[in-house]
């Protein structure tokens, strides 16, 4: 264990040392004070800091050393489906001809780059089971908004613009509610009933002719096929709403139900999950929406398509369209490795990564059922949720629990949530972990309920040996703390 | 199916259904009505192998004019910049790509702290009291701003200037027209905002005052007189910054900015056909707890040992749900960690010698174009950019220069009517004396 304080960059950094190799100026000189006028050159330097290359390198690889990834090992975390990330996606991402394109050049200079964009949206069409599909908005939650953009420009275009009321379940993640308010709607919280599924008949209370839309997340999550999702169709259909999927947990239906045939007008996906694009320490995502046809007029502009000539062109004459969400055409680079991802598994391929996502998900419950409260019990799709409540009376918390794992080498579950649940553990395995890394998680998990009933010290005060102990949130939060300041002397 | 992600095999599968107690995978999906069960496989090409999808995407890569083979002077708010090796070498460690948010610290202490090293970066560059960790881009940070400002001042309307981005402008107007705040334009008067016009147009409904620093044309807008003109009408002042600038120029943060945001793509990301970047929101002490977006604070475990959190979660969407101003969840992490390695690289003098260089070869070119007989249309003060004004359509010029292997300007008749047959060139530090002399007797040749 380290004692010390890992040094800030700005720690390293001494007067005179340099990182860069900039070209030689061969253009003459000027003085700045003849091309900019008095007050427009800055008096004081920023403070970025005065380091040689290696130790820059060794800065970020101590960093990168204090730090949890997919590749350092198993990694749990409900609904964020961390999988593998394919390196192919990376080495594709960095070709030339992708990475380094403008996206305001000429189309004819940029036609491959467009072919694969289309190809991108054409299988997500089909992924998906809806009528068009916009690569645009640059995450889960960009996506959400966007839809709802539409769903709202589509009512105002029917004269409804008074239906003002988006539908968001209790377990829903927190984006949804969020991106309804900045979308313009208020939101109205529908309950779950005792299967943790949509409660019908509160949802029929709650509808009525100011309805936009219900928001679903299906499987919702506590990782459950919301199976009564026609007649919820039907119930938001029947006001005049629209029924809109929250595609975050794709991965547990892929091959095996498409929003499209289930009765939604719209969806998001997040490639960064389902699709393969790395997580980065917290993004960068993309969030493509799809639609069924009478939302088609409304999609962000400008729209790719392709022409008779077989090009490919933005189209930009779109007057119903909402508008642009987002400079140039979203996250290409995460759109080129996801449409990798798609090609390198194939129908074949993305049909198998569904049933072992939900076959290692109902294994692992299994298994972990004699251990833990599992509230809601049935077949889970790709994840599930643990209650651990039964431990808590024991003085041991779900996130004791949670820093226990860490002890093991495990990223924890997502914790404490859904907030239907108590003390909630929401574990995703995913399809490309082995049985053997399965069942080694299983048994830490057995050890550490074990721990619980024997000696719950060891849990409580965990972890014992990460490179930092529990942080003092409170702290941070009270006196945020939040740039580094040079102290003098 | 054996695949080279998919690591169970049969026995493996077996022995699992074993334990669940079903005879077959399918039983698992049973819960989906039969109605609406997709039977089959998805109508999407065929699997392929590694080498083999891998040359077929080197293919389609190929069909692309890059930046790299081609000389390119295409900027409006992305540029081809000096990118330093070291950047890709650190990114590409995948305990950083294969991470997701830093929800748990213990293990997370190396993200946590390089985006605490982004947040102080871009505070010093802007002059701003602090930074969040990074935006979608700098469009999308620019329409937060926009809804920060109407929150706080709970005011309906927005100032924006004509000269900020266009595509930025029209993120904006979609954002404002979800939250109900109406956009105004505030025109431009020789390449920078009007400010008789916007005397006029700002009123005590005025949430904020948006311009951008350097403008949409490359020159440098009067912070410091706009900002006076937002304060007098109690509105925010907003402005959307390059900074690689602000090596140089005044910061914002200096000059009466309440909120300072941007992208720093300029920082070590490539032009990667429109993203993923990484906007950027800096703000003042005062607006600390209505900013969107993560931010990193520095605490100590219980040891007493430095370390780093997730803080002031309170403001965000999975704490406030239906009522968070902001629904940013995923943002842009690798691309934050990217340009803080660029920023480190180029350091305190590098940033200064680099926004130098940018400013005096655009110097050499506008100089170069006028004694070619060019006109150069804005006089004032400039940063990489300058608009050049043809005769001939700059589509048609742009069509003949990539056949020389040169990317040409941005063609501003597409998106300002009255500046039909001006072209936007952009002058980075990688441009040679050379290659702008090309140039500029290509242009000329072709304007013939």
């Amino acid at each position: 264990m380290h004692n010390e304080n890992q040094s800030l960059i700005f720690e390293l950094s001494k007067e005179g040392r340099v990182g860069y190799s900039l070209p030689e100026l061969d253009v003459p000189e000027f003085d700045l004070t003849d091309l900019l006028p008095e007050g427009f050159v800055r008096e004081e330097a920023a403070e970025l800091p005065e380091v040689a290359e290696l130790d820059i390198m060794r800065h970020y690889t101590a960093l990168s050393r204090r730090n949890h990834g997919v590749d350092s090992g198993f990694y749990p975390l409900g609904s964020c489906t961390m999988k593998y990330n394919p390196k192919i996606n990376e080495n594709v991402a960095r070709l030339s001809g992708f990475a380094n394109i403008h996206p305001l050049q000429d189309e004819a200079t940029v036609q491959g780059a467009m072919e694969l964009l289309y190809e991108l949206q054409t299988s997500l069409v089909e992924i998906t089971g809806m009528d068009e599909v916009t690569l645009q908005p640059a995450a889960g939650a960009h996506g959400e908004w966007t839809a709802l953009m539409m769903i709202r420009a589509f009512h105002e275009a029917n004269g409804e613009g008074h239906r003002n009321k988006v539908i968001v379940p209790d377990s829903a993640h927190g984006t949804n509610p969020a991106s309804a308010t900045v979308a313009g709607f208020e939101t109205i919280t529908v309950k779950s009933n005792e299967d943790g599924l949509v409660d019908l008949d509160d949802l029929r209370r709650v509808v009525g002719e100011d309805t936009a839309a219900l928001m679903l997340t299906n499987p919702n999550t506590l990782g459950l096929f919301e199976e009564n999702i026609l007649e919820m169709a039907e119930i938001i259909h029947g006001v005049g709403g629209k029924v809109y999927y929250d595609g975050a947990n794709l991965n547990a239906v892929m091959s095996k139900a498409r929003p499209g045939d289930m009765g939604f007008d719209c969806v998001h996906l997040n490639l960064h999950k389902t699709f393969t694009g790395p997580h980065g320490g917290g993004g960068p995502g993309s969030g493509p929406v799809g639609v069924k046809a009478d939302l088609i007029p409304f999609l962000p502009k400008p729209v790719l398509v392709k022409t008779d000539d077989g090009s490919f062109h933005f189209d930009y004459n779109r007057p119903q369209s909402i508008g642009r969400v987002k400079p140039y055409y979203g996250n290409f680079g995460i759109n080129v490795r996801a449409y990798t991802y798609i090609r390198t598994m194939g129908p074949d391929g993305l049909k198998a990564v569904t049933e072992y996502a939900v076959l290692n998900a109902n294994y692992m419950m299994r298994r972990l059922e004699p251990y833990f409260d599992l509230p809601y019990n049935r077949y889970c799709k790709h994840e599930f949720v643990l209650s651990g409540r039964r431990q808590k009376k024991l003085g041991v918390r779900t996130l004791d629990i949670a820093k226990r794992l860490l002890d093991f080498g495990y990223h924890p579950p997502t914790i404490y949530f859904p907030l239907n649940v108590e003390e909630g553990m929401m574990i995703e395995p995913t399809e490309t972990e082995s049985k053997e890394t399965l069942d080694a998680f299983i048994d830490a998990m057995i050890q550490i309920a074990n721990e619980t009933e024997e000696n719950p010290s060891i849990v409580q005060e965990a972890p014992h040996t990460t490179v930092i102990s529990r942080l003092d949130e409170t702290r941070a939060a009270r006196t945020p703390v939040l740039r580094y300041t040079k102290v003098e002397g | 199916m054996v695949h080279r992600y998919l690591p169970m095999t049969e026995q493996d599968k077996k022995d699992m259904l074993a334990t669940i107690g079903v005879e077959s995978v399918d039983e698992l999906f049973s819960d989906i009505p039969e109605s609406v069960r997709f039977k089959g496989l998805y109508d999407i090409k065929a699997a392929k192998s590694e080498s083999a999808l891998l040359k077929e995407l080197k293919q389609l890569a190929a069909k692309n004019e890059d930046t790299d083979s081609n000389v390119s002077f295409l900027g409006a708010g992305i540029y081809n910049h000096y990118k330093p090796v070291i950047v890709d070498h650190v990114i590409s460690r995948s305990e950083f790509y294969t991470a997701y948010t830093p929800y748990q610290p213990e293990i997370s202490q190396g993200e946590l702290q390089a985006i605490f090293e982004f947040q102080t970066m871009i505070a010093e560059l802007t002059g701003m009291d602090l930074a969040n960790s990074s935006m979608y881009d700098g469009g999308t940070s620019l329409a937060e701003a926009g809804m920060l400002a109407a929150g706080h001042t709970r005011r309906k309307k927005l100032l924006v200037s004509e000269s900020i981005h266009p595509e930025y402008r029209d993120v904006v107007a979609t954002y404002a027209y979800g939250q109900s705040i109406e956009v105004v334009t505030v025109p431009t008067n020789n390449g920078v905002t009007d400010i008789d016009k916007l005397k006029e147009l700002i009123d005590d409904n005025t949430a904020g005052v948006m311009v951008q620093y350097p403008n949409f044309f490359g020159q440098i807008e009067d912070l410091q007189a706009i900002g006076d003109i937002a304060h007098e009408a109690k509105g925010l002042f907003i402005v959307s910054a390059n900074p690689l600038a602000l090596g140089i120029l005044t910061p914002p943060g200096k000059l009466g900015a309440d909120i300072t945001v941007g992208d720093a793509q300029v920082f070590g990301i490539p032009e990667s056909f429109g993203g993923p970047y990484c906007g950027y929101f800096a703000t003042t002490s005062k607006l600390m707890r209505k900013v969107p977006g993560r931010l990193v604070g520095e605490t100590v475990d219980q040891d007493g040992r430095r370390g780093y959190v997730l803080t002031l979660q309170a403001r965000e969407q999975h704490i406030r749900r239906e009522k968070a101003t902001s629904n940013i969840c995923s943002n842009q992490a690798l691309l934050a960690l990217a340009a803080s390695v660029a920023m480190t690289a180029l350091g305190k003098k590098g940033v200064q010698e680099m926004a130098k260089q940018n400013i005096v070869k655009t110097r050499y070119a506008k100089n170069a174009f006028e004694a070619a007989g060019f006109t150069v249309s804005f006089q004032g003060a400039h940063f990489n950019e300058i608009v050049v004004k043809t005769t001939k359509p700059v589509s048609e010029i742009n069509k003949q220069l990539i056949q020389d292997g040169i990317i040409g300007g941005f063609d501003l008749g597409t998106v300002y009517p009255e500046l039909e047959n001006h072209v936007l060139i952009a002058v980075t530090e990688l441009r040679t004396r050379e290659e702008i002399d090309v140039l500029v007797e290509k242009m000329g040749a072709y304007n013939a």
